[in-house]
């Protein structure tokens, strides 16, 4: 059997002495993994990195089977930010994250469509850092975890949202939290919450919106593993939130 | 197989080398056999020097059958700068180009998700307390120009950070005898942010 579909290259590891093996995300076949041959060797090794869009071919006698890639790159988004160690960072912890997290030969549209939005912004404006974590936040929906993130869970109240049970995944409002703060997650502004303060700068606010994403990314990810996130994903946020601690965190903003 | 169990176990280990599959195996058995004398024992004598006395220089990481290594006794060496490198494979390729006369420090791999390798894995403490020392001025990031590899290297700029040496990483561009048609975009838009005054 054989299909072609466009995809993204998740990850690549050297399989033998000349040969990859690749894991692509495609729109409706979800994540695949298969062997390109020679691909380690090839003159086109520099485009086989997470984050490249290709046009994928996967044959295998059998459906089971793991498959070959014959993988035509497009652009290699990874290229274009190697340099920037915040958005490289952004790029591998949503790479690994969609790798780590979703299960193979299932398609997420939602998944892919936000994946592709990513990394277009990563080369293109600032609005690649909200984008990731609005991006994490439909990865949770579409893995059947969504958040209720539109009314309070003890009032009904639609305004004042400013934290999320840990347990439920359900929005709680500035009122009704009232004793059971620092038992809360935050829900940032960007979330459609109020956020810690009013003058709190955007970039805190997606460090808390990744902290919101995580606790349940962490929880329903691998749970039983003592990381269950990826490791890159954590560098990532420590990246973030040490250039916070450091500077107004403009090149955050969107 | 018509061979003696020896025969075949030298071809099951054989086979078991990078770029060898068992016809190779084979192949190189039946080569071997045919030059017991000026060949085979001698390679076995040599194998189990190797095995004997190769280790990893303590300082370093390289690997030699002295301790500290060759490189880092080696007293014409420029001692002020280091050039951190993934594995040896890495550190012999850059010897080979002759480009390079400071010491070195293998990191023994890179920062990997799919591999599960940590930062706790590699040794990133021994080189950041080199280059913490006060005699080291550079250290050089020579780490494979991948998203694995900058992310290491990205990490380990961090980590450096409070050094005091000047921490560079190898340029991204145009290979010698490249054509630009064969290029992909993403070397070439490396290559065109990196350009210089000539």
């Amino acid at each position: 059997m054989e299909w072609s579909e466009p995809g993204i290259i998740l990850g690549a590891r050297r399989h033998g002495e000349s040969s990859l093996l690749i894991s692509v995300l495609t729109r409706s076949r979800g994540r695949n993994k298969g062997l390109a041959r020679g691909a380690a060797r090839s003159r086109g090794r520099g485009a086989m990195e997470p984050g490249t869009l290709v046009d994928a071919t996967w044959s295998a006698r059998l459906q089971d089977h793991l498959g070959l890639w014959r993988l035509d790159a497009g652009t290699a988004y990874a290229a274009l930010v190697l340099e920037d160690p915040l958005r490289l960072g952004c790029l591998e912890a949503a790479t690994d994250l969609v790798d780590a997290a979703l299960p193979e030969r299932q398609a997420y549209p939602v998944v892919y469509d936000g994946l592709l939005a990513v990394l277009e912004a990563l080369g293109r404006d600032d609005t690649w850092a909200s984008l990731h974590l609005r991006w994490e936040l439909d990865l949770l929906g579409s893995l059947g975890y969504g958040l209720d993130l539109a009314a309070c869970a003890v009032s009904g109240v639609t305004d004042n949202l400013a934290y999320v049970s840990p347990r439920t995944g359900r929005a709680v409002s500035m009122a009704a939290a009232e004793g059971y703060r620092d038992r809360l997650l935050v829900l940032p502004r960007l979330l459609g919450g109020i956020g810690r303060t009013n003058d709190w700068s955007q970039g805190w606010d997606l460090i808390d919106g990744l902290a919101l994403t995580g606790h349940f990314l962490g929880r329903h990810i691998h749970p039983d593993m003592e990381t269950p996130l990826p490791g890159s994903r954590t560098r990532y946020i420590d990246r973030m939130t040490r250039l916070m601690a450091f500077s107004s965190g403009s090149s955050l903003q969107d | 197989m018509a061979a003696g169990p020896e025969i075949e176990r030298l071809i099951q280990l054989l086979a078991k080398l990078p770029g060898l599959g068992p016809r190779s195996a084979r192949r190189a058995t039946l080569h071997l056999i045919k030059r017991r004398e000026a060949l085979m024992r001698p390679l076995a004598t040599a194998l189990e020097a190797a095995a004997d006395t190769i280790l990893a220089c303590p300082v370093c990481g390289n690997l030699d059958t002295i301790s500290p290594c060759a490189v880092c006794n080696d007293p014409g060496r420029d001692r002020s700068i280091i050039c951190v490198v993934e594995d040896v494979a890495d550190l012999w390729a850059i010897e080979r180009s002759h480009s390079h006369r400071g010491l070195y420090h293998v990191l023994g791999g890179i920062l990997s998700a799919l591999d599960g390798i940590k930062p706790e894995d590699l040794s990133i403490d021994s080189l950041v307390a080199r280059a913490s020392a006060g005699d080291i001025v550079e250290v050089i990031l020579a780490m494979n120009a991948t998203v694995e590899g900058q992310t290491t290297a990205h990490y380990l700029t961090d980590r450096l950070a409070e050094s005091g040496a000047r921490v560079s990483r190898l340029a991204h561009g145009v290979p010698i005898g490249g054509e630009l048609d064969y290029l992909d975009e993403g070397t070439l838009a490396a290559a065109l942010r990196a350009r210089r005054t000539v």
